[in-house]
């Protein structure tokens, strides 16, 4: 017996991410560096528990290991609770078939067993790569306030931009009215953030429809919704107005990670009302030598700097060795940068060693980033 | 083999006035983002040892907070894990005699829980000592000799100057105690000093415990352990890597720059992958260097904001150090903030205080000047 839930959270942390290219090599996008001491998921799943909703399940289907492991029980994010709590939810075998979910949409009906048992009115849906703070539970009131059927958050983005996105077109009073998905001719700049809130028994007529119809892709921003519309749903756009990040590619990793700088950073982490938790391994504070010499960076536990950091991100345990530089770069955890190396304009992944006197990236003109793992450097263009 | 723990959390409160003011000395912080009690807790959940009994006294506020359920140290279990003793005072017993002086009215104070115990061994230990230490190979050592109880040592070259109210045991060439003492201060030379960490057989320890209670002693070392040193086996286990007993401000400021100088000390306490240090997670964000800051040798915990100067000093969680600030030979708990052009020398800041802009604060190696928790300067 499963005590009742208004509200249950289905997290989409599946997608490999491969424009992240090596990066997502062995894990899934989610599971990915941010900010110095972060997780992509840390980011959702705070905001959940900061939003008031605990009940959370969690989708996950590419490279799960390193994503399963790190939400664990979900203590980090007080998500380890005997009632409802976070669950990882992989896909599974049953008596008539075993399937890999096939889209966002079929992840979400075959664990319409898990959202039921909560016996939630309102079903959450969220990406798990995107990096915000946002009150869902804000979104909710909104929600029910309107009577809507289903609520897309949205975000205004420049209209040059905007054929990238799933653009909402509204009315006046916010209600969706049509639905492009990356227009040539954007008619708004409301783009969709990939945050959905749902009547749970409208969303579940939907799924069961849309698992039945052959020709679907199963996916929530190609068939679920541009049905809804069709049908004559209610449904709003709900407008969120701080910083949102889609950080899908290595340029907009970099950038991502690049706004968490200055003395009034654009994206800025430090607020004790709105933390953002993470699982850590408590490694000591970190040390700062002789040779050192740090302007504009973040630094968290672990690190050892007796080099030169500028512009930079470094993750928890990176070494950097005297006379070694590192200028506009994101660095993740354990890497190495030896004496004398040299790091720009680049992310360096988790575990590398950067040799004696090496040099890596290119100069700012270049226009691009190297993505640097144990194996290969990889330029893209920003 | 198993063992049950009981640390002590406020045994050196009255010889570090200054930083128990407002906790218990294992509440102390230390290199950034430790409490001093960590090691202790450490140490033991390295060991195997998952029970773990905190005696406290007053002032535990802060200490309890710090443990928590104890999860971080993956002491919050269903069997064992951490168990918190407040100060017990039966409904028949008068005030006065309701808070314990010394360990063994600690001990007998508890005694319904040390009976309880079934474990093969008992390990005692203080909560103000810093050290990464295998007890596995003390209770081995204590296990091998037939041992009632065996007491952890370091030696130590004492002089007039180092007098520290130390315990002194001298011991025979098979490690058997011959004598413990109380150190003098015209005692010089080398010794072996008590570091306050024993391992007693679990039966042994119960005996002595009612016993004591029954003839009304007073204290460990003189009444119990010195009493029955020539009946019982009692071993000396000499530890010969970095461990220190924090018993004065100067040895927590001296401890504090050992750390940030002494590059074999730091990691040995704090990168031994079998035995971590482990600590309360506080999720604070990364820190933050502006483009004038500049750090020469020091330890920075997260959640700082440093725009001014730092050189050879410990700066834990949340510390803002304004542009043109200079701190050097200084130790900054947790929320302080360092005002503009605002010179900061050999001191020793408690929480949460403010130095306003163009100060300067001064004090020496020998005597570090003190700023209290939550003052304003």
């Amino acid at each position: 017996m499963f005590t009742k839930k208004e509200c249950v959270v289905m997290l989409l942390a599946g997608g490999r991410g491969s424009r992240l290219l090596s990066l997502t090599e062995k894990i899934a996008k989610p599971a990915v560096n941010f900010g110095g001491k972060y997780s992509i998921i840390d980011f959702p799943l705070s905001n959940c528990v900061n939003s008031g909703m605990h009940t959370v399940g969690v989708l996950t289907q590419y490279q799960p290991l390193m994503l399963n492991e790190y939400i664990g029980n979900g203590q980090p994010w007080d998500l380890d609770r005997i009632n409802g709590g976070v669950t990882v939810l992989p896909p599974y075998q049953n008596n008539e078939s075993a399937d890999w979910y096939s889209g966002t949409a079929n992840a979400i009906y075959q664990n319409m067993d898990f959202i039921n048992r909560y016996d939630p009115d309102y079903v959450v849906v969220l990406s798990g790569d995107h990096i915000y703070k946002m009150d869902y539970f804000k979104m909710l009131e909104f929600h029910k306030e309107k009577g809507s059927d289903c609520t897309i958050a949205v975000i205004d983005v420049p209209l040059e931009e905007a054929c990238r996105f799933g653009i909402m077109n509204t009315d006046n009073e916010n209600k969706i009215i049509e639905f492009e998905e990356k227009p040539k001719h954007p008619k708004s700049t409301k783009a969709s953030m990939g945050i959905y809130i749902f009547n749970k028994d409208i969303l579940e007529k939907y799924l069961e429809d849309d698992d039945k119809d052959q020709s679907s892709e199963n996916d929530f921003g190609k068939n679920i919704i541009p049905k809804m519309l069709n049908d004559g749903k209610n449904m709003y756009a709900y407008l969120f107005n701080g910083y949102w990040k889609d950080v899908g590619t290595i340029p907009s990793l970099w950038q991502a990670n690049m706004d968490l700088l200055g003395e009034q950073p654009e994206f800025d982490l430090n607020n004790p009302q709105w933390r953002i938790f993470s699982r850590s391994n408590g490694a000591p504070a970190h040390f700062v030598g002789d040779g050192a010499k740090i302007d504009n960076s973040l630094i968290t536990e672990g690190c050892e700097i007796n080099g030169m950091v500028k512009n930079s991100v470094l993750s928890s345990n990176v070494i950097v060795e005297k006379g070694a530089l590192v200028k506009d770069s994101v660095i993740m955890s354990d890497v190495t940068i030896k004496t004398g190396a040299v790091v720009k304009y680049s992310i360096v992944d988790k575990n590398t060693v950067i040799e004696p006197d090496t040099i890596v990236g290119k100069e700012e003109e270049n226009r691009e980033i190297a993505l640097v793992t144990a194996k290969n450097i990889q330029y893209v263009k920003m | 083999m198993s063992s049950v723990a009981i640390l002590f959390s406020n045994i050196h409160d009255r010889d570090i006035p200054e930083l128990t003011m407002s906790r218990s000395s294992g509440a102390i912080p230390f290199a950034g983002r430790y409490r001093l009690v960590d090691f202790a807790l450490s140490n033991l959940v390295n060991s195997n040892i998952y029970d773990v009994n905190i005696i406290t006294h007053y002032n535990y506020y802060s200490l309890m907070e710090h443990i928590g359920s104890g999860k971080e140290w993956d002491l919050a279990r269903s069997t064992g894990g951490i168990n918190i003793l407040p100060p017990f005072m039966r409904a028949d017993s008068p005030v006065r005699e309701s808070l314990y002086t010394t360990r063994l009215e600690a001990l007998k104070s508890i005694a319904d829980t040390i009976n309880s115990f079934t474990e093969d061994y008992v390990i005692m230990s203080d909560s103000n000592i810093i050290c990464n230490i295998d007890l596995k190979d003390v209770i081995n050592y204590h296990k091998s000799c037939g041992a009632d109880m065996t007491a952890v040592t370091k030696t130590v070259n004492m002089t007039r100057e180092n007098v520290n109210n130390d315990i002194i045991i001298k011991s025979d060439e098979n490690n058997n105690i011959i004598d413990i003492k109380r150190n003098t201060p015209d005692f010089e030379g080398v010794s072996q000093v008590y570091m306050n960490i024993c391992v007693f057989n679990r039966a042994y320890f119960q005996n002595i415990i009612n016993d004591a209670i029954a003839h009304n002693y007073h204290s460990m070392t003189f009444d119990v352990v010195r009493k029955n040193m020539k009946n019982s086996n009692f071993k000396v286990y000499n530890y010969e890597n970095y461990i220190m007993s924090v018993v004065s401000l100067k040895d927590y400021y001296s401890a504090s720059m050992e750390i940030l100088n002494n590059s074999k000390v730091r990691t040995e306490l704090f990168r031994n992958r079998l035995r971590p240090i482990i600590t309360r997670i506080r999720n604070s964000v990364p820190t933050y260097y502006g483009e004038s800051s500049n750090v020469k040798n020091s330890l920075i915990a997260d959640g700082c904001k440093i725009y001014g100067s730092v050189e050879n000093s410990v700066i834990f969680r949340g510390v803002t150090v304004e542009k043109g600030a200079v701190i050097r030979d200084s130790v900054i708990f947790k929320n302080t903030i360092i005002g503009k052009n605002t010179f900061i020398n050999c001191c020793l800041s408690d929480i949460n205080a403010v130095v306003r802009d163009n100060m300067i604060l001064s004090g020496c190696q020998e005597s570090p000047y003190f700023i209290g928790k939550n003052k304003r300067l």
